[in-house]
């Protein structure tokens, strides 16, 4: 970014605010932004490189790594961690599936029927997060407990019969197992849903659902024609919000998973901060940000809205 | 029959609310238990030891102190840098802007472990001391987005000829932005910077990873989560929600005032 071969400065409608001075007037744009881009290429770009360069290193915490291009490392953690690679990608799926059904109906409830509850309908949404979310997490191991009132719910209508089937519980337990780890992070997650979904929920002219009422519409075609096309606006940035987040998440699977559910976050912490072989942790790292990356670039060209910015 | 398919929408949304409040009453509760072992996981009697000694457990008060500050001092710098940024972005044509926009963008887009993991390598790479600033730099750095989003929401909707209607009344540069283009951008900067200091207060992720042996609140829980949990932690995890409910609740009135107040008579 060179300030001096700056293009003149077509007059744009909203005048900057240095006008009589117009050699200075170029300049503004780039001091206002400097600060700010400086910190974020020194402490967000540059330390990707750094990892980048981390994971191709060889050596021991001992002698000291050194760059030795050994893109083997790569091989060798997808080798070893690939289940928790995939049951990273398959908790968050499912957390961010659930996300959706639950908080699609409780945005809409807010959007068209709330009436004059809708302000304090908002405020309970976001209530959740003013307690801290190891603390609400927390809590969900007294709701999951062994032979408590849920779990024992759970067992008198046999859902955990169902759930024990399908390998998402075991025994008579909730808590240790891959569904408390999804309950959590659907929990955890579901404000970053239900708020996208209602911003553009309630940008609907409700009269269009009059208008296809009145063209002979059932209510469910309604919605499946009208209203959920017209909010997917809010369900891409809703499912982005929830899926990045969940797919990195460690604290849900350490609070109330078990060393059947580790995620690739768990293995990515723990090498960095307890194996300490930061090489494997650099390159995990990496393939989780690529795969990320791509499934997301994937998901918003298919979904087919590319402004989200 | 027909009632509940009427309302099928509210009694799931309902429930979905039933989903999101129901732990927040869980912490409540529990922080008039009176524990039998380290955890405090299930009930056994009511008691109100823990409000009445809130700093009683050792080390928590002071990580909630350094929380505190920590989320003060990267929301001021978090909102001044991402202002500026937001105000270039609006106002101004340069270079580079797509460059830009998606070096602002991709912190939200990415999985927080992935940038807690490669800034700790740099400051591993530059043998930085990990602790206080090391927090307070991580924590600026990711709310920076947040502020820049909030307070373009804000800049982009504003009227361009109110400014020009004060330079047409010879108000000066300096004194445009502080009597006009400041006081309406305002509230998307106040947002900014209340969203900043919510994320930099209840991080852990990016914390966990460059903190070194610094201990913040949300690091405080997480290590009772091994150790034991005191009941405290829910007490401050209720005082936490009823004070942000109260700011929200009188955020909400005086701007409801203001309006009526701007109102013509």
């Amino acid at each position: 970014m060179t300030l001096t071969d700056a293009p003149p400065a077509p007059p744009s409608p909203p005048a900057p605010v240095v006008r009589r001075i117009p050699s200075r007037r170029r300049l503004v744009p780039y001091l206002l932004l400097l600060p700010g881009i400086l910190w974020l290429l020194v402490f967000f770009a540059l330390p990707l490189l750094y990892q980048a360069s981390t994971s191709v290193q060889t050596g021991s915490l001992e002698e000291g790594y050194e760059v030795t291009w050994h893109f083997a490392t790569y091989w060798e953690a997808l080798a070893e961690y690939w289940p928790q690679f995939l049951r990273s990608l398959l908790y968050a799926g499912t957390a961010t599936a659930l996300c959706l059904l639950l908080g699609y109906p409780l945005a809409y409830l807010i959007a068209f029927k709330a009436g004059r509850w809708r302000n304090l309908l908002l405020v309970l949404v976001i209530a959740p997060f003013f307690t801290s979310f190891l603390i609400r997490t927390l809590a969900w191991k007294t709701i999951l407990a062994d032979a408590g009132p849920v779990v024992d719910l759970l067992n008198a209508l046999h859902v955990l019969d169902v759930t024990s089937w399908l390998g998402l519980t075991s025994g008579e337990r909730v808590l240790a197992t891959p569904l408390a780890v999804v309950t959590g992070l659907t929990y955890n997650f579901l404000p970053f849903m239900i708020l996208p979904l209602y911003t553009s929920l309630e940008r609907i002219d409700p009269r269009l659902h009059e208008a296809a009422g009145d063209l002979y519409a059932s209510p469910a075609t309604v919605f499946r024609k009208v209203t959920f096309p017209l909010s997917m606006p809010g369900v891409v940035s809703g499912t982005l919000l929830t899926f990045i987040p969940a797919s990195g998440d460690y604290v849900n699977a350490e609070l109330l998973g078990s060393t059947d559910t580790r995620m690739i976050g768990n293995v990515i912490q723990s090498q960095f901060l307890r194996v300490l072989d930061y090489p494997t942790a650099a390159a995990l790292s990496f393939i989780l940000m690529a795969a990320v990356l791509v499934s997301v670039t994937v998901y918003i060209r298919r979904a087919g809205t590319e402004d989200l910015v | 029959m027909r009632w509940l398919k009427r309302n099928l929408v509210v009694l799931a949304g309902l429930l979905t609310l039933g989903y999101l409040i129901v732990p927040n009453i869980v912490v409540l509760v529990f922080s008039f238990n009176k524990p039998a072992g380290r955890f405090n996981y299930s009930w056994q009697e009511f008691s109100t030891d823990a409000w009445t000694d809130p700093c009683g457990v050792a080390d928590m008060c002071g990580s909630l102190a350094l929380s505190l500050q920590i989320a003060l001092w990267a929301t001021i710098g978090a909102t001044v840098l991402g202002a500026m940024i937001a105000f270039a972005l609006v106002r101004y044509r340069f270079r580079a802007r797509g460059t830009i926009n998606s070096l602002i963008f991709l912190p939200m887009a990415m999985p927080e472990v992935v940038m807690a993991a490669s800034l700790l390598t740099l400051f591993l790479n530059l043998g930085v001391q990990l602790g206080f600033w090391t927090i307070l730099i991580a924590h600026t750095m990711f709310c920076l987005s947040f502020v820049v989003v909030a307070v373009k929401a804000r800049v982009m909707s504003m009227d361009p000829r109110l400014e020009e209607a004060a330079r047409d009344l010879y108000a000066g540069p300096f004194q445009t932005f502080w009597r006009v283009t400041l006081p309406i951008a305002a509230p998307g900067i106040a947002a900014g910077a209340m969203l900043a200091f919510a994320l930099s207060f209840d991080d852990f992720i990016i914390t966990n990873f460059n903190s070194g042996s610094t201990v913040t609140f949300p690091m405080f829980v997480w290590g009772s989560a091994q150790r034991g949990t005191p009941v405290q932690i829910n007490v401050i995890g209720t005082a936490m929600f009823v004070i942000a409910v109260l700011v929200v609740v009188a955020g909400q009135a005086i701007s409801n005032r203001r309006q009526k107040s701007a109102l013509p008579k």
